[in-house]
């Protein structure tokens, strides 16, 4: 029999065809090209960009993260350079051959279409949408909560993208498995599930929260759980391909996601751990799991834990 | 099947007590601190002062206590210069990767709180029977950090440049280094200060062939290598630095000295 050469990682997702089933999850590495250039050559499929918005922000003062048993904390506060701060970035990626998602957000529908026509003339080869970060209060576009307005913003950005579009929900809700039907009805080309969950630390010294935002969204193994749940409900009600998001440290991890109905996975928090390396480790895991249980592709093992 | 879990190090937020405040010169101040974790020269920890900011500094002490010398320039740093004995501040770290020990015959270049980081590894040198020469800069001679200290450590090692002449060298550091590093006496070059210094000194000792250690600076929120907002080039100053080598800096020459990003992550450029 063949070596891992013989396994095809390759993935499909809604016509964006990745090498791999990694990539970063937005928010990590994301602020400028090189970086993201370097997650590339550690092995990711494609790359995703921090989250942009119309205007440029500089965030939310430190602490910005913390670390919690088992876990991880963050509230950045979206610091970004604005959508037009990074269409250089974006065309530097394209010109070194790195696929990229641009992930962004926005306030009102207009910018939320301008955006994406931006950002898809800039080259980015998908777009993530994201409607759930836990950590910016004021942003009436983080409405993965409300399932009419998350189908109302994915049809307007349909409507004017070039490429796939991929809709990041938010673990923060009663039913996930609604809110990724009516991104689906928008025209979603792919649901990523999902972001952190809302959480908090306290410091017992000083006695008052850690974080700057007062509360944060929580990463890393403690969210997996969780977050391969939602991948879990979600599979079993949309046909669009699921990327997976929240915990993974580890080809296992990887492979549990896809079992339960994700064509690829985005890796944050281990990053902090085990590296820019994890990515390439997470693919070669992948490949010898494949190999080891008979499979040649990704492909042939997506949701194959629902099989009744 | 092994599971991966967080490490519950040097990420861990530890909450210590403020020993002995050291005013050093009109506007630096060292706090020292009970140790929290092993550290080497160049490493920094991350301070909170809940209210006010968590920031970088590099550890001036290394051991039991620890310090770190702190100019007073922003609100951060003014709410670390004011903290009396007995008050308390978060600790994250120590983080990033620190100076190696290369070389025999080591010439070390410290502007302003720059001194600060070079200082231990000063002394991890002394230990091994090495005597670097160090040479520390500062506006004017009431603001040179850690001369006495320096001064007993290294005797006629010390050397001085003040930009007003009030001591030493008359003019910038960087000047001053360009013409020690082309007598050809030294082996490897550490440098440590305002990064437009840092920057010319590593050009100078390109031209003679010396191999270069600097620290940089870039805005760090994370520390632990996840955010991206320290990125210079491929590189993570948090986490792949905040130490590089000249191979690295002629990787980034593009913006050593001359840009980086700010809190947003737009361009901006490098002014001192």
């Amino acid at each position: 029999m063949g070596g891992l050469s013989s396994i095809s990682l390759a993935v499909d997702i809604a016509g964006l065809k990745l090498r791999s089933p990694t990539l970063n999850a937005s928010g990590v590495l994301g602020m400028s090209a090189p970086l993201l250039k370097r997650v590339y050559d550690s092995g990711a499929g494609a790359v995703v960009t921090k989250s942009l918005g119309p205007q440029a922000k500089p965030g939310y003062i430190n602490p910005t993260v913390v670390e919690v048993e088992g876990g991880f904390l963050n509230a950045m506060g979206l610091p970004n350079p604005s959508v037009n701060g990074y269409l250089g970035e974006l065309q530097e990626l394209n010109k070194e051959g790195v696929p990229v998602v641009a992930s962004f957000f926005a306030s009102t529908i207009e910018e939320f279409q301008s955006s994406a026509e931006l950002l898809c003339g800039a080259g980015a080869n998908a777009l993530e949408l994201n409607l759930s970060c836990p950590n910016v209060s004021g942003e009436p576009g983080m409405c993965a909560a409300d399932p009419l307005s998350v189908k109302r913003v994915t049809s307007a950005i349909k409507d004017v993208a070039e490429v796939p579009v991929f809709v990041k929900l938010s673990p923060n809700v009663s039913d996930i498995a609604d809110v990724a039907v009516a991104a689906e009805k928008g025209g979603a080309d792919a649901i990523t599930a999902g972001n952190t969950l809302k959480a908090i630390a306290i410091d017992i010294d000083f006695r008052c929260p850690i974080l700057t935002n007062v509360t944060g969204g929580l990463s890393g193994p403690a969210l997996k759980p969780v977050a391969l749940r939602c991948v879990w409900e979600i599979a079993e009600v949309v046909k669009v391909p699921i990327i997976g998001c929240g915990g993974v440290s580890n080809w296992h991890d990887a492979v549990e996601y896809i079992l339960a109905g994700a064509s690829a996975v985005e890796i944050g928090t281990a990053v902090m751990n085990h590296g820019l390396e994890v990515y390439g480790k997470v693919n070669e895991g992948v490949a010898k799991y494949l190999k080891d249980n008979l499979f040649r592709s990704v492909n042939e093992i997506v949701g194959l834990a629902h099989r009744k | 099947m092994k599971l991966s879990v967080l490490h519950t190090g040097s990420e861990t937020l530890k909450v210590v007590k403020v020993e002995r405040i050291v005013k050093e010169t009109p506007d630096i101040t060292t706090i020292y601190f009970p140790s929290v974790a092993e550290a080497s020269p160049g490493q920094y920890l991350m301070v909170w002062i809940p209210g006010v900011d968590e920031v970088p500094m590099s550890l001036s002490t290394i051991g039991d206590p620890s310090g770190i010398a702190v100019r007073d320039v922003g609100e951060a740093t003014h709410a670390i210069s004011s903290l009396k004995k007995g008050d308390k501040m978060g600790l994250r770290g120590p983080f990033g990767n620190g100076y190696s020990i290369k070389g025999k015959r080591p010439f070390f270049v410290g502007g302003g709180t720059g001194i600060a980081s070079l200082t231990p590894l000063a002394e991890e040198f002394v230990k091994r029977g090495v005597k670097p020469t160090f040479l520390i800069g500062a506006r004017s001679r009431n603001q040179l950090l850690f001369k006495e200290k320096l001064t007993k450590l290294l005797k006629t090692g010390l050397v001085i440049s003040t930009d007003d002449g009030s001591e030493g060298y008359d003019g910038y550091a960087s000047d001053y280094a360009g013409g020690l590093m082309a007598k050809g006496e030294f082996d490897q070059v550490y440098i440590c200060g305002p990064e437009l210094m840092a920057a010319k000194v590593w050009a100078d000792a390109e031209k003679v062939g010396l191999p270069v250690e600097a620290s940089l600076e870039r805005l760090c929120k994370c520390a632990v290598g996840l955010c991206g907002s320290c990125a210079i080039g491929p590189y993570r100053v948090c986490k792949d630095g905040p130490v590089f080598g000249s191979e690295v800096l002629r990787e980034v020459a593009a913006d050593f000295g001359k840009r980086r990003m700010d809190a947003s992550g737009r361009i901006i450029r490098v002014d001192h």
